[in-house]
């Protein structure tokens, strides 16, 4: 059978730097093909040429037996080739339907038909298995639902291949399995699936080819059944990987200082009966579904949310009142979206890493901002996080791969010497070279004696990194795990809804 | 807060205009026994219709995120245009249609810095209100001109018993509350307003739709321009001035977001602009001192605005997610 899409030695090249280097490969009809690839190995830019978006300055595509050269992204969805993106595209203040038929509403003269629009509109949420009125605005959708909208929107004009962009990092357990299911689905009907993922385990189980990209080759590729995690982490990052997670030493807890002390914390319909102490050099883990309760734990606190009873004191001093004084005590808080809340993305390296220890660079009188100060504790930091040298300092920070974004909030932290930081899914959507240089960072932080808390959706990763782990279910914690009784399937209970 | 006085509060709160308006009725009707006497209501939707034309066509604009300052300018230059053919003689449809045709020229220029060249909507109209107003003044040479009767014969004439202005302004309303529920054109609006790079990603003709705004906009402030005239029956050198920031004020009264995305025409831009109306015909009746106007328009306005943000602050606070339901206490 001919392939319905392929690359022919696609190039493309930003300011001199070529991020894609004769790429080819095809992909089938009826076939998943996983993509996977560092940030920055050009998996994002393959998909802007895919989608009208960018131009390739070399090669060219093929799609359904024809020349495939699309100009706009309205191209791509004429030829039938739909996107699921990762900032999902949808618009909360318009409903399902609207939603779904924005670009080609069903018409009599000016006027849009409701009926029909709504009639087909049902047919498809059915399709995807959202069950929901036609009419019910998208703000009112979880994540996975709206992962599900999209994929509907791409059943709408009858795509033959759909690209999912990391499709299943903010999704709960049963999400993802319908995720999976429609995804199967939508093969065993005859269209073509391109699943990009960091979760190599997702990758390899759902699709039935491999392509892996690194600095804009494609380095492997052939059936999923060829590769293991093992060898796809090896050709992405070019070396043996030999150990994701830093060897748990003998640190945590020898000494014993407690450092972050919640007591009896609790806000209606939020958290009830928080207690735990968190110890000078130790690593703890909350574990826990979508929706446990963990992020607003740790708003919570930072100072971001109110508390109805409890106490929390870092340090044994209190902590109250706003973030700027729990900052001063030492408290340090990494978002779970760096991109919402993390980071200003217009913003320089520098002028993000200064952001919460800018004061401690102004001189009296005038409170000028000492440059040289400021240039010198960059420097410090950077070294520390192990930024990429080849990053300015007066890069935007929106022009970085994750991994380099997520360092930067990083070190905007260490900047404050915190002793105590509440991490939030820290290697969210961040490739795995830089996810085992964050898990060193956190373990050399907690060998200098801060605490750490991690909070992560991916359990392997708890387990890999932590000391000891609390599991977090409808805002209670039900289980408490020291690291040699670490027992996934256990944990997993004891976050699941009983 | 407990739940009754938040069910009791937020009703209220998310018709701020609303209340309002019907404050604002009530209170000059108990100051002044002529506020509620059917002349003086007549007269008021025939004022208010001038703002509430100009404001549907902002409305549009600021629902994708833009704005066009340039309205007042384009009501003056077209004024001016229109004063000087009736005094060379030309008859009142050429007038009429020469207004008309400035008012699309304008927004296409708009329409070409904003969508061409990609110039910030604030700015490129910013420049247009600027080169607009310096065009008329050179045109009048800033001197007043009076029309010909036919102008205000405009203002007075009746459609099927009903006054022409405030008819003429219900068919713009009209027409633009389908096209903005009922048409792709009114719902794609939305969609740009709310993500631009969104829109074109879902494959919409973005810069068709910016395009569209700008010159409806042009189209509806001529419009404006014409009951304006109609009313004055004279083109003065501050004809005109200010015009956009009740047009905006009138759009935003009525829950039209300055971000884009949100808001609509009917009733939110319609009951803004009678809102700003009442409170100048209010005054008027009261004999207030005039250089007080602008001080209690703005007040209002402020109040308004004031109420809707601690709508969607309260809004945000009450609707922050829960994880488990709350025990009964």
């Amino acid at each position: 059978m001919s392939p319905l899409l392929q690359f022919e030695s696609v190039g493309k090249s930003f300011l001199g730097v070529e991020v894609l280097k004769a790429v080819s490969f095809d992909v089938g009809p009826g076939r998943v093909v996983g993509l996977v690839g560092e940030n920055g190995a050009g998996k994002s830019t393959l998909m802007n040429l895919l989608g009208g978006n960018l131009r390739p300055d070399a090669g060219s595509m093929r799609f359904q037996g024809a020349s495939y050269a699309p100009r706009h992204p309205r191209d791509a969805r004429l030829a039938g080739i739909g996107f699921v993106h990762q900032e999902l595209n949808l618009f909360p203040d318009l409903d399902l339907a609207e939603n779904l038929f924005l670009a080609d509403f069903p018409t009599r003269g000016p006027l849009i038909r409701r009926w029909e629009l709504h009639g087909r509109a049902a047919a498809l949420l059915q399709r995807v298995g959202l069950g929901l009125p036609p009419t019910t605005p998208v703000g009112r959708l979880s994540t996975g639902e709206r992962q599900l909208l999209e994929i509907a929107r791409a059943l709408s004009f009858d795509a033959q291949l759909i690209i999912l962009d990391e499709p299943t990092t903010s999704l709960s357990v049963p999400e993802r399995e319908r995720l999976f299911a429609l995804v199967r689905q939508l093969r065993a009907e005859g269209r073509s699936l391109i699943y990009i993922s960091h979760t190599l385990g997702e990758v390899l189980a759902l699709a039935d080819d491999v392509v892996v990209l690194r600095d804009g080759t494609v380095v492997g590729q052939g059936t999923a059944r060829e590769f293991d995690p093992v060898r796809l982490v090896s050709l992405m990052v070019g070396r043996e990987l030999k150990q994701l997670f830093p060897k748990p030493q003998s640190n945590g807890q020898a000494d014993g200082t407690p450092w972050l002390e919640v007591r009896g914390l609790g806000q209606p319909g939020v958290v009830q009966d928080i207690s735990f102490t968190l110890r000078r050099g130790e690593v703890l883990g909350i574990s826990g579904l979508m929706g446990s309760g963990r992020t607003e734990l740790a708003r919570i606190l930072f100072g971001l949310d109110p508390h109805a009873t409890g106490t929390v004191t870092l340090a044994g001093k209190p902590l109250t009142g706003p973030p700027k004084e729990r900052i001063r005590h030492g408290l340090a808080l990494l978002t779970e979206s760096r991109r919402d809340d993390g980071l200003c993305l217009e913003a320089s390296v520098a002028d993000n890493v200064a952001l919460v220890t800018l004061g401690r660079h102004a001189r009296s009188p005038l409170r000028l901002l000492s440059i040289a100060g400021l240039r010198e504790a960059l420097a410090k930091v950077r070294a520390a996080v192990r930024l990429q040298p080849r990053l300015t300092d007066q890069q935007p920070v929106q022009t970085l791969s994750g991994g380099n974004q997520q360092k930067v909030v990083l070190a905007k932290w260490l900047l404050a010497e915190p002793r105590v930081l509440l991490l939030d899914e820290p290697t969210r959507g961040i490739d795995v070279g830089a996810k085992a240089e964050i898990y060193q960072l956190i373990h050399e932080l907690a060998d200098r004696g801060a605490g750490v808390l991690v909070i992560s959706s991916e359990l392997e990763e708890l387990t890999g990194l932590c000391d000891r782990l609390l599991v977090l279910n409808r805002g209670r914690i039900t289980g408490e795990f020291s690291r040699d009784a670490f027992d996934s399937s256990a944990i997993l209970r004891a976050a699941l809804p009983t | 807060m407990n739940p009754t006085r938040q069910r009791l509060l937020l009703p209220l709160l998310n018709h701020a205009t609303l209340v309002l308006f019907a404050a604002v009725l009530v209170g000059f009707g108990l100051l002044s026994p002529k506020f509620f006497t059917a002349a003086n209501l007549a007269n008021l939707l025939v004022q208010a219709s001038s703002t509430a034309v100009v404001g549907v066509g902002m409305t549009f604009v600021l629902l994708t995120a833009g704005v066009d300052l340039s309205v007042g300018s384009v009501m003056f230059v077209a004024a001016a245009v229109a004063g000087k053919l009736t005094l060379a003689g030309a008859p009142l449809p050429v007038a009429l249609l020469a207004i008309v045709a400035v008012g699309l020229v304008v927004g296409a220029l708009n329409a070409l810095l904003v969508v061409r060249l990609g110039v910030l909507a604030f700015i490129a109209t910013l420049g247009t209100l600027y080169i607009g107003r310096g065009f008329g003044l050179w045109l009048t040479q800033t001197r007043a001109m009076n029309l010909p009767d036919s102008f205000l014969a405009l203002g007075t004439a009746k459609v099927a018993g009903l006054p022409l202005p405030p008819v003429l302004a219900a068919v713009v309303v009209a027409l633009a509350h389908v096209t903005l529920t009922r048409t792709p054109f009114g719902r794609q609006l939305y969609a740009v307003g709310a993500s631009r790079e969104g829109a074109k990603k879902a494959g919409l003709n973005v810069g068709r739709l910016l395009v569209a705004v700008y010159v409806l906009s042009g189209f509806c402030a001529a419009l404006g321009g014409i009951l304006s005239l109609a009313q004055l029956g004279a083109v003065s050198p501050t004809f005109g001035t200010n015009r956009e920031f009740t047009a905006i004020a009138a759009a935003v009264l009525g829950g039209t977001s300055l971000f884009g995305g949100r808001g609509g025409v009917f009733p939110g831009t319609v009951l803004g602009a009678i809102l700003i109306q009442s409170v100048e015909n209010g005054l008027v009746i009261l004999n207030a001192d005039p250089y007080l106007y602008p001080l209690v328009t703005a007040a209002i306005i402020f109040l308004a605005v004031l109420l809707d943000s601690t709508r969607s602050r309260l809004q945000a606070h009450w609707g922050r997610r829960r994880i488990f339901d709350e025990p009964a206490e």
